[in-house]
């Protein structure tokens, strides 16, 4: 990102300044591939389950997926570091110009791509040009029996059928963060909160934080050397930094 | 050369009557008669064949549809990553069917090509009833299509606008204008066929075609204010026509995805419309000519062998774009888009790639090099089936095929066609339904251009020659 950002592009620079604010780091050679996060992530999302059906069919709904692959051939085929895949946040997203109906936009608060559940009438043309393949399509209306319903975070919406989703990067959790340091007169303390996914890796393998603070955690993570970012060359500028093989 | 001179001499004007269309002027009433009969003449196969279609049209794409509203897009194969499948292919393909109608139409008006007079309407009607078609294919495809009309620019207590940098929205403006200036262009040189109609019938028929005629009694003013439409929609439909399959083909070129993004594919697709459509209208020609009254008198062999040459040349248009493109992907180097490559034509429906182009190069340029073969009316509407199979085909490899692999190597899959089939033959069968009923409301041939053209052609003979001279009428 940083050597897109001295690159005296008026595009790339504005662009730039649209990301950032949020920030993750995934660090590859201390995920275990547990799925903690994935389950995490489900339950505070409200993501639907879709069946044994549709599942087959490979339509299960995750906003975040752990990817793994082998390197070499048969026999000598070897496991590299599972990988995990979300919204990148970019801050050049290609999703948002192709929608036509202004469902994903960007934020101009939190410098995030969101995805406007009730203004989205389906046309999944920002989930064929997201590079990253992560935003997830509600099938159908699928059904929740009890006593699932119970479990529902009153904090997120709960989508029907007809309509594309995906990682907020728990939106309602920073608004809740934010709103109660106003409340008390101060700014959000660094790891004062984080996501869902954040928050529930055993192995700390994902950091959630400020990226335009230079103490925060996440930006320290973030500048160490071997940082990279998921098809920078798309010029995407991805506000998830990945570690593999430090 | 000589003996051949000789006969010319022999047969004389027979030969050029029986040949030509327009050297075999029969009586204006007689014609018009013949034109009227076409319409009121139906057989119990025709009954037959339309309550079939009629079947198949509220199973396969209404029912269907209304199942696929209520129920999700989840009944459809289309899913990660191939969120785009035959909904898509199909829009594309009869947006494609739909420009043979006004390239006929329009640009052999312009041109005074005099081979289009009797079936300029045939085709005009192929592109409003394929851009149903295609309406038909992309509202399925939403997933909340009863909130389609958020597409619009309507005016709304949020200050809610349609996003004008999504393709989408300009291929709702483009596809929106081209079925409004095509279907008015449908329409006018309808319009004195009409009044001959309301002059000829009676009953409901009367009220029908006198409320379509507008008045029209075929006074100088009347036809000049038509003429004067006329050649201004032939002329401002041209470039409405290369505009809307290039601006559908940049839903698919604006896109990051590796196979979509090629600025080569604005002409690619039009080449591409125009050589499914040419097919199309080939064929429906000549099933026309098979089924209706009186049909062998206005579409004959001159008229099949005019557009196998056309189609030929489209066809040799198409391989080059084609080849462009392919070059144009293959020389950019990008590793993806390599690894498409190659999956288009080793992966697991690699055959299809191979009998696009079959279908698309091979039996065009093998078949109508030969003036006896293109003027055979059932061999040359095999041909364009053929090609429409195999342009369908080149659509479902850049639609779905080129979606299944990305640039996230975990999410590649393979499309598999769920409720797609039965809507996609639903809209098939509704396309032929919708012009079997045309056929027998309206007349099918324009009568007055045929007339038109038989009055400024004759056959003078300068010596020994015979030679066919054309007056300027316009």
């Amino acid at each position: 990102m940083a050597t897109l950002n001295e690159l005296n592009i008026a595009e790339v620079k504005l662009s730039a300044e649209e990301s950032g604010k949020w920030g993750m780091v995934i660090d590859q050679d201390i995920c275990t591939g547990c799925q903690a996060c994935v389950a995490a992530c489900a339950m505070e999302n409200n993501l639907s389950f879709v069946g044994e059906v549709d599942a087959g069919y490979g339509r299960s709904m995750h906003w975040i997926r752990i990817e793994r692959f082998w390197e070499g051939e048969y026999p000598e085929v070897r496991m590299t570091n599972n990988q995990p895949m979300m919204c990148q946040q970019c801050g050049s997203a290609p999703c948002e110009p192709v929608c036509p109906a202004f469902a994903t936009v960007h934020s101009m608060a939190e410098k995030i791509n969101l995805q406007v559940y009730n203004r989205c009438v389906g046309t999944r043309y920002c989930a064929n040009n997201c590079p990253y393949q992560v935003r997830s399509f509600n099938w159908r209306d699928y059904e929740r029996p009890e006593p699932l319903p119970n479990q529902l975070n009153p904090d997120v919406t709960v989508r029907r059928r007809g309509i594309m989703e995906k990682c907020t990067f728990c939106i309602q959790r920073i608004h809740r963060a934010q709103d109660q340091a106003k409340a008390e007169g101060r700014e959000v303390h660094d790891g004062e909160f984080t996501t869902a996914c954040a928050q529930s890796c055993p192995a700390n393998a994902i950091t959630f934080g400020r990226m335009d603070d230079p103490q925060s955690l996440v930006s320290q993570l973030a500048k160490r050397r071997g940082g990279m970012h998921h098809l920078e060359e798309l010029g995407t500028l991805p506000n998830v930094t990945y570690f593999n093989g430090g | 050369m000589m003996a051949d001179h000789n006969n010319h001499a022999e047969h004389g004007e027979a030969h050029f009557r029986e040949k030509h269309l327009m050297l075999d002027p029969l009586p204006r009433g007689q014609m018009n008669e013949m034109v009227m009969e076409s319409m009121y003449h139906t057989t119990w196969k025709f009954w037959v064949v339309f309550g079939l279609l009629a079947a198949i049209t509220a199973y396969a794409l209404f029912y269907s549809w209304g199942v696929m509203i209520a129920e999700g897009l989840g009944v459809a194969g289309v899913n990660r990553p191939s969120y785009w499948g035959i909904f898509l292919v199909n829009t594309v393909f009869w947006i494609g069917i739909s420009h043979a109608g006004t390239f006929i139409s329009a640009i052999l008006r312009v041109f005074k090509a005099e081979f289009r007079r009797p079936f300029t309407r045939a085709a005009e009607l192929m592109t409003t009833f394929g851009l149903v078609q295609a309406g038909f294919s992309i509202f399925m495809h939403m997933g909340r299509v009863w909130l389609s009309y958020w597409l619009m620019p309507y005016p709304n207590q949020r200050m809610l606008w349609p996003n004008f940098h999504s393709p989408l929205s300009w291929d709702l403006l483009a596809i929106t204008t081209y079925l409004l200036s095509s279907t008015m262009y449908l329409f006018l040189p309808l319009i004195p066929d009409l009044a001959m109609a309301r002059d000829r019938s009676t009953g409901w028929r009367k009220t029908f075609y006198k409320t379509l005629a507008l008045g029209f009694r075929g006074t100088e003013g009347e036809w000049a204010h038509l003429r004067n439409a006329m050649n201004i929609f032939a002329f401002a439909i041209i470039p409405v026509m290369f505009s809307v399959h290039t601006i559908v083909s940049w839903d698919f070129a604006v896109a990051t995805r590796p196979g979509w993004s090629s600025t080569i594919f604005g002409p690619y697709f039009v080449i591409g419309a125009l050589h499914s459509g040419m097919g199309a209208v080939v064929a429906v020609l000549a099933i026309i000519r098979g089924t209706m009254k009186h049909m062998k008198y206005f579409i004959r062999a001159e008229h099949f062998d005019a557009i196998g040459k056309l189609m030929l040349i489209i066809s040799m248009g198409w391989a080059y774009f084609f080849f462009n493109d392919y070059m144009i992907q293959w020389y950019g180097g990008d590793k993806w888009t390599d690894h498409l490559l190659h999956f288009h034509e080793y992966g697991p429906l690699g055959w299809m790639w191979f009998a696009m182009l079959i279908c698309n190069v091979a039996v065009p340029w093998l078949i109508l090099w030969n003036a006896r073969w293109r003027a055979n009316p059932l061999l040359i509407s095999i041909v364009g089936i053929i090609i429409n199979v195999g342009m369908w085909f080149e659509r479902y490899i850049i639609v779905p095929i080129s979606l299944s692999i990305n640039r996230m190597p975990f999410t590649w899959r393979m499309y598999e066609p769920g409720i797609e089939i039965p809507l996609g033959i639903g809209t098939v069968t509704f396309f032929i339904l919708l012009y079997m009923a045309a056929s027998k409301l309206i007349p099918l041939i324009p009568v007055w251009e045929v007339q038109e053209g038989q009055m400024a052609h004759e056959l003078k003979k300068f010596g020994r020659e015979t030679v066919v001279t054309v007056s300027e009428l316009e």
